[in-house]
């Protein structure tokens, strides 16, 4: 009898309608998502005793399938935040609440360890934006708690990549609401700044800001010394050469290295598009110098040919 | 022997075009190769990309003067090939070269008024011009502009494919130009075919 109710237990426990009910995905019933993902809410007023329908604040819509994929989504709000806000008006009170830092998860633990979160830290400290905004320019301001995705280790599409990365900048720096919050300029100009670069939409869409607006630690997957805007790279050769800047940064991840390890062509033709030429490919460089030397021995032998029988 | 005999073979809008292409594909070849190995490169990344574009240009309007004057002109009759002989012709040309003219074979195909290319050369011109050229400056203006280029093609970027096939056939070319200079050498002196083709009149 005792077995048979452990079975009956565990049974009951591993339902999957016991993990859905706090499922991202099911965000209509979700306590916080029914109103963080939608643009209106409804609440009962208890004291007028009339339901009202509210606009939320655009600030604080969470997307639901970011939130799905992100790094973070085995957690649910309440780990994070406190469990008061459950109740709705949410208590004034609640804005004090001191949230946890990354660190307070991710320092010091051996299982982050290959993400190097100490050291990321002490590069992002000499950036400019820690220099600017102190200690309030926190992890979040780039890498949402909610929707972050790690694109750089994961992904094998150096446009995906790009794409992702760049949006983590733009979401301030073309964005003059967010910008205002540290910098207090009203706008960023970022395409008149960035004029001269020549084919600018292709640079953008191929490389990412951080490639050239931040110190190269080779220790490190993503530098996250953010430089001035006088220290960015502005001389095309650091990244269009044989020992481009970028095989550092946004070529050094695995999954793209072994992308390109794939499949016959691209062993002939490796995808480093950021050198000019056929030299980019190391098979075709050492093919086109045999030919050379093999035209210029011809040559040579039938000058001396020509000598002798002359 | 007879004696020496000259023909009128490169009229002066032939020689203008020469002339151009020539100092366009030179500037093209050596800056190419600097772009490429820019860390061991004589001329700065910058200079060298507008200088490329430039003589990219130049080599592009020289083209025309070359399809247009050959369209207009008798001069594109010589670079007909007849079906007779496709392959024998120029394997005959190529074995005087090699072996012929140091046994004191005379030359298979002498020029004359009706024939201004041996067989060998004629397919060579064929190639380099009407194949070679176009697609180089094609794939040059693609580069010029590259948001028209197709973002990929199968799992590789467009402008890579584009940025691959121009500097192949751009190799392809300066080695047709170590081969055309070198075989200029074997005329009537080693510089009289440099004469003719800055005179006009070529020796028999």
């Amino acid at each position: 009898m005792k077995y048979y109710l452990l079975f009956i237990f565990i049974i009951f426990y591993c339902l999957p309608w016991h993990s859905n009910a706090q499922s991202y995905l099911d965000a209509a019933d979700h306590v916080c998502l029914k109103c963080h993902s939608n643009q209106t809410y409804t609440f009962h007023n208890k004291l007028m005793d009339s339901e009202e329908k509210k606009l939320m604040n655009p600030y604080y819509i969470l997307d639901t399938m970011a939130l799905a994929l992100g790094v973070h989504n085995q957690f649910d709000c309440m780990d994070c935040h406190s469990y008061e806000y459950e109740t709705y008006p949410h208590a004034s009170n609640l804005k004090l609440e001191p949230l946890a830092t990354c660190f307070d998860c991710h320092g010091g633990d051996e299982s982050f360890a290959s993400y190097q979160f100490e050291k990321i830290a002490e590069e992002s400290e000499k950036s400019i934006h820690h220099q600017i905004y102190g200690d309030n320019f926190t992890c979040a301001k780039c890498h949402s708690q909610h929707t972050y995705a790690a694109t750089a280790r994961t992904s094998n599409d150096v446009l995906k990549i790009v794409d992702y990365s760049n949006k983590m900048c733009l979401s301030c720096h073309s964005n003059m609401n967010k910008y205002q919050l540290v910098s207090g300029q009203e706008n960023t100009k970022l395409i008149q700044i960035h004029e001269w670069l020549p084919n600018q939409e292709l640079h953008f869409k191929h490389v990412r800001c951080i490639d050239c607006h931040t110190e190269v630690v080779d220790s490190l997957m993503v530098s996250h010394n953010i430089l001035a805007k006088e220290q960015a790279v502005q001389n095309c050769v650091e990244c269009h050469s044989a020992n481009s800047r970028l095989k550092a940064s946004l070529y050094k991840y695995q999954n793209l290295q072994k992308r390109s390890e794939n499949g016959t062509l691209n062993t002939v033709l490796s995808n480093e598009s950021y050198v000019i030429g056929t030299h980019q490919s190391p098979f075709l460089k050492l093919f086109s110098i045999i030919i050379f030397l093999a035209t210029l021995v011809g040559v040579a032998i039938h000058i001396i040919f020509r000598i002798i029988k002359k | 022997m007879t004696a020496s005999k000259q023909i009128y073979f490169y009229p002066i809008w032939l020689r203008i075009w020469h002339g151009l292409n020539a100092l366009g594909i030179v500037i093209l070849i050596l800056t190419g190769i600097s772009l490429q190995n820019i860390e061991s490169s004589f001329i700065s990344f910058n200079s060298a990309i507008n200088l490329h574009n430039i003589a990219g240009v130049i080599v592009t309007l020289s083209y025309f003067i070359f399809f247009i004057g050959n369209l207009l002109t008798t001069n594109s009759k010589y670079y007909i090939v007849k079906p007779k002989g496709f392959i024998k012709r120029p394997a005959k040309q190529a074995y005087y070269y090699i072996w012929g003219m140091f046994h004191n074979m005379r030359a298979p195909y002498p020029l004359s008024e009706k024939r201004k290319f041996n067989p060998l050369q004629k397919y060579f011109y064929l190639i380099v011009m009407y194949l070679a050229v176009p697609l180089v400056i094609i794939s040059g203006i693609a580069l010029l502009f590259p948001e028209i280029i197709i973002e990929n093609i199968y799992n590789f970027s467009g402008i890579f494919v584009t940025a691959i096939f121009h500097s192949a056939l751009g190799f392809f070319i300066s080695i047709f130009l170590i081969i055309h200079l070198y075989v200029a050498t074997i005329g009537k002196s080693p510089t009289a075919n440099f004469k003719s083709i800055i005179n006009g009149w070529h020796h028999i």
